[in-house]
């Protein structure tokens, strides 16, 4: 900070219980006091939600310059003053006496049904019963109750007689997620908090709600009964699920992930996360894990088998063969790197490549070009003067971008436009400018913005990459008004993949691979003779390549084929299929040799978040008996005899880190022309799509109340379009190709005429196993 | 001196030793080695076997357990029980407060959801999983206090030995009280019009016939 910034932060001292303090100004009396230690009792305040004053637990004596107010004052709703003089419950026997009154009155109408209550043990109503409560209540009627729980959504439970009516879960929903589905109805001793009727409670944050409700009022249906504070480990750790890279805390109850919270990031996440995150972890215990290595036997059947067998296995069929490796989006920095190596030293080529999903050759030069390059971080939006969004849907495909976006907008109306087929519930939120755009038109779309600074920030999906020449005018947008870059992945791991030179044209620390001085540099580093040159196939090609017979074997890693394309699991039939899965899958189906491996939460590692920055995190399971990919890697690198010592995710974490950052020149982005946009007549359509935030996705198996509040498929239409079909919101429409059929119901929506938009990856709505195809193709849409 | 403290010097005060003829005080002060071969110090000896003497003469204390067992205290902390409600229903809701009161962490709880299909205990909660450890438990009976239902409570079931640790973690099943007359096996409906209040005060009777599940499939 500046000097003059310094100055600009004027200091108000106040005496609180007979001690100064001096804070800034507008600062409340129940954080002035919170940085003297002095705790007031409080259970609507909270740090990131405006003051509400709602549950009067604060009450403090209060004296400006000499005149006392008359009555206690809600701490929680002041700002401190020059000349300020707080007397606390510790200080002031009638604040004392006020917030024992008031403890009384919420305890009045309590069910105090504690034993069977969810948040007994952590509960700040039992805690401060305790520490700000008289002994005993005087209360002898009878106490209101209500019908108990209520399900406001498959995850969330209601409980009416145990809320303290504090409004932070409606103040959340308004002012965090933007998703006001929940209110304080009635009034008196009948409030309540309740739904909208119509609108069931479907937000993507919902989960924030049961975390930050200071009683057992809301409770999450996954946790409901399991476990009691004292039983459970908890780890600090960060979410697999996306690329926004959460903080987390994952409790886990004798071996087995019971919940998980946000945990707590100013820089990133604040205190939210998104349900996602919360709620998905089933996976890790399902029923389908993988225990044993497993071997095809000469009966065509998959065995059980030791690891030194199948390590001798999977050795064989990769020894002095044309191997590719398919990585998958959702590996640690430490695993993605362990490929990127094992690859490189002890297979010999750069056929390697971390995406599992559609890609061009236009968004490879990206990559590898501008995105190693990006520095643009979450308070770059935070600081934007416009936030630009290009083939990206934040609150589906990265949640917490979302959240900070939507921040500003309601702080300080940041303008937000976004390139889009439709007005989607995310960009209505962010009252963002939608331009209307048809997948090939993004180009020329993007061209035509205007009114960026050198202070806008230019937030690029990965589904950008699927628009011909989109990437590349964005790239020109940039360059031109000096405005920020930043590309989101959607999963987690694809940033740090990309890092740790999974991919065929980077090698690790971005290092281009056509650079020879780089492959030098990377050689001696390792200790090997030479790396191979020449940019390695991608993902589609590494498949081609398995199917004409040109690669001998694949590696692939947790990848699901239908993300890449329909075909894809055929191609690897006929080749030596090594799969290191968590469970068993599609690949797991085909696979010659399949090699468990450790969940998130059964490892230590690091993920890259968009910005870049890594995202560590220890092992919540204690000895769990699975290994990461890297050490197996390690081990199979030895059976090959090409060895790559990365015997430890901390090993492989160190040399990585030694390694650096390349700091010689990189290659040239090499920018493609847009194409003309497609025509579509008749009932015919240009599919548009993208992956909703809940929907059939891997790591959200066994997860049942998550996927109760996943959004239904729908395949938004045109107004004009509906009525030549003569179909309503509600009818049911087909969107059909070559290769198969969609039926869902359809809504009318401001959506392009041209285009028809379904969901990637959701119930009865999978875009690339039905339709072959996610966006750009042109479908016919019929009424069924 | 302590009253707990062990004096040093074990000789009788003088005072002590004058005002009791025999006893404790008297057989300190013969505890001493005999080196006296005389005839009066062979009294002196036959003296020390007062106590043996005189207890042939009273009825013996002996037990023949096992054949025979001598009933406890009737607040004896043995076994522990999980009681029903009088319709059979479990009191126990799970809500590990036995668990969390436990000074040798001898109880292991994990609660789950009542459903309508799969009623246990009355409300919401019951206890799915419930152990003790006996070869932990130090029957101090915190556990019991701790109880917010009633649910456990210790019987005066003293013989808890095997020859197997494993036997000694025991279950549900283990500690669950018998079914008495009038009672049902969970899971059964509760009772009709009682909630959860109802049962916890004591009101309701036993079973009404509408709860069992078998004669309602049949009706
Ligand atoms: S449900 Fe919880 S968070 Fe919401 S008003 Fe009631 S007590 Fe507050
Ligand atoms: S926003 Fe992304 S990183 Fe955060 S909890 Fe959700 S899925 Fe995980
Ligand atoms: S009697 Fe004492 S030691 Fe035994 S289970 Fe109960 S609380 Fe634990
Ligand atoms: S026995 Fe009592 S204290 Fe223990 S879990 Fe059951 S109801 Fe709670
Ligand atoms: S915390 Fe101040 S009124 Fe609720």
């Amino acid at each position: 900070m500046s000097p003059e910034a310094l100055t600009e932060v004027e200091l108000i001292t106040v005496v609180i219980d007979g001690f100064e303090v001096s804070v800034p100004k507008g600062t409340l009396v129940i954080r002035a006091a919170e940085k003297l230690g002095i705790q007031i009792p409080r259970f609507c305040d909270h740090p990131l939600l405006s003051p509400a004053g709602a549950c009067r637990q604060c009450l403090v004596d209060i004296e400006i310059n000499g005149r006392a107010f008359p009555k206690p004052q809600a701490s929680c709703t002041i700002p401190v003053e020059n000349g300020m003089i707080v007397k606390t419950q510790l200080t002031s026997p009638v604040a004392d006496k006020a917030q024992k009154g008031i403890m009384e009155l919420l305890l009045i109408n309590h069910p105090l049904d504690c034993p069977v209550c969810d948040k007994g043990g952590e509960c700040p109503l039992q805690n401060q019963a305790m520490s700000n409560g008289r002994g005993e209540s005087r209360y002898e009627g009878v106490k209101r109750t209500f019908e108990k729980p209520v399900n406001i959504s498959s995850q969330v439970l209601l409980d009416r007689e145990r809320c303290v009516l504090c409004a932070r879960c409606t103040r959340f929903s308004e002012q965090i997620a933007g998703d006001p589905f929940i209110t304080l109805n009635e009034r008196g001793a009948l409030q309540q908090v309740g739904i909208y009727e119509k609108d069931p409670f479907e937000s993507y944050y919902s989960g924030n709600t049961v975390q930050i409700c200071p009683v057992g009022a809301l409770t999450g249906a996954s946790y409901r009964f399991r476990s009691r504070p004292f039983d459970l480990v908890s780890t600090a750790s960060a979410c697999e699920h996306c690329a926004s890279g959460c903080a987390m805390r994952t409790d886990v109850r004798r071996g087995k992930t019971l919940r998980r919270l946000a945990g707590e990031d100013a820089s990133v996440n604040e205190e939210w996360n998104c349900d996602k995150g919360r709620w998905a972890f089933k996976y890790i215990s399902s029923k389908e894990r993988l225990a044993q290595p497993q071997v095809r036997g000469e009966d065509g059947e998959l065995h059980d088998a030791s690891w030194p067998e199948a390590l001798a296995v999977a050795a064989a069929g990769l020894k002095g063969k044309r191997v590719g490796v398919l990585v998958g989006g959702r590996t640690t920095v430490e695993d993605a790197y362990g490929y990127s190596k094992f690859a490189r030293v002890s297979l010999g080529t750069n056929d390697i490549d971390f995406r599992a999903r559609v890609y061009s050759d236009e968004e490879s030069s990206f990559l590898a070009s501008v995105v190693p390059t990006l520095t643009t971080t979450y308070s770059d939006i935070d600081k934007a003067d416009k936030v630009v969004l290009l083939g990206f849907e934040p609150e589906d495909e990265s949640p917490i971008v979302f959240l900070r976006i939507h921040k500003q907008v309601r702080k300080r109306s940041l303008p937000v436009v976004t390139l889009s087929p439709f007005t989607s519930r995310g960009s209505h939120k962010l009252r963002a400018e939608v331009i209307s755009t048809t997948p090939s038109g993004e180009a020329a779309a993007i061209t035509a913005l205007s009114g960026l600074t050198e202070k806008s920030v230019i937030l690029i999906g990965e589904r950008l990459g699927e628009s011909v020449g989109a990437l590349s005018s964005a790239l020109a947008l940039s360059k031109a008004t000096g405005a920020k870059l930043a590309w989101i992945p959607r999963r987690a791991g694809e940033r740090g993949a990309l890092e740790a030179g999974a991919i065929g044209n980077l090698l690790p620390g971005g290092r281009p691979i056509s650079d020879a001085a780089a492959r030098v540099d990377l050689a001696t580093a390792w200790g090997v003779d030479s790396l191979p040159s020449g940019a390695g196939r991608t993902t589609n090609e590494i498949l081609a390549a398995a199917q004409s017979g040109e690669l001998d074997a694949v590696v692939i890693a947790g990848v699901d084929p239908l993300d890449i394309s329909a075909t894809a699991l055929n191609s690897l039939l006929n080749t030596f299929v090594l799969s290191f899965e968590l469970s068993n899958s599609a690949v797991t189906a085909i696979a010659d040799v399949v090699l468990p491996v450790a969940a998130v939460a059964e490892k230590s590692g690091s993920f890259l978040d968009w910005q870049g920055q890594p995202r560590a995190f220890e092992a919540a399971i204690e000895g769990a008996l699975t290994r990461s990919d890297v050490r197996i890697l390690s081990m199979l690198a030895d059976e090959v005899g090409a060895p790559i010592h990365l015997p430890s995710v901390t090993a492989a974490a160190r040399e990585f880190a030694n390694l650096g950052k390349w700091d010689g020149s990189v290659t040239e982005f090499v920018p493609v022309a847009a194409v003309a946009p497609v025509e579509v007549s008749g009932n015919q359509a240009i599919l548009t799509s993208w992956r909703q935030l809940l929907d059939l996705g891997t790591l959200q198996a066994g997860e049942a109340n998550l996927a109760g509040t996943a959004r239904a498929s729908v395949a938004r239409i045109s107004a004009a379009r509906a009525n030549e079909l003569g179909v309503t919101t509600g009818d049911l429409v087909s969107v059909s190709t070559e290769r198969g059929t969609i039926t869902v119901p359809a809504e009318v929506s401001d959506i392009n005429d041209s285009c028809v938009w379904l969901a990637r990856n959701s119930e009865s709505s999978q875009a690339i196993a039905t339709l072959g195809s996610v966006s750009g193709e042109v479908v016919t849409v019929v009424k069924a | 001196m302590a009253e707990n403290e062990v004096p040093e010097n074990l000789e009788p005060t003088t005072e002590v030793a004058k005002t009791t003829e025999f006893g404790l005080a008297k057989a300190f002060q013969e505890s001493a080695p005999i080196t006296d071969q005389s005839a009066s110090g062979f009294f002196k000896q036959l003296l020390g076997f007062w106590v043996t003497f005189a207890t042939m003469f009273k009825k013996p204390n002996t037990v023949q357990y096992p054949e025979v067992k001598a009933p406890t205290e009737p607040r004896f902390h043995g076994r522990h029980q999980l009681n029903r409600h009088p319709d059979g229903l479990e009191k126990c809701i799970g809500c590990e407060l036995c668990a969390w009161a436990c000074p040798a962490d001898a109880i292991l709880v994990e609660g789950a959801n009542n459903t309508p299909e799969n009623q246990v205990s009355p409300g919401e909660r019951y206890g799915a999983v419930y152990q003790i450890n006996y070869l932990r438990c130090i029957f101090c009976g915190l556990c019991i206090e701790a109880c917010p239902t009633r649910a456990l409570t210790m019987t005066n079931e003293y013989e808890l030995a095997d020859n197997d640790r494993g036997k000694l973690i025991f279950e549900k099943e283990d500690l669950l009280a018998p079914l008495r007359a009038g009672m049902l096996m969970p899971p059964h409906p509760m009772y009709p019009g009682a909630d959860d209040g109802t049962y916890y005060r004591g009101e309701v009777p036993g079973s009404h016939p509408s709860q069992n599940p078998e004669a309602n499939a049949n009706a």
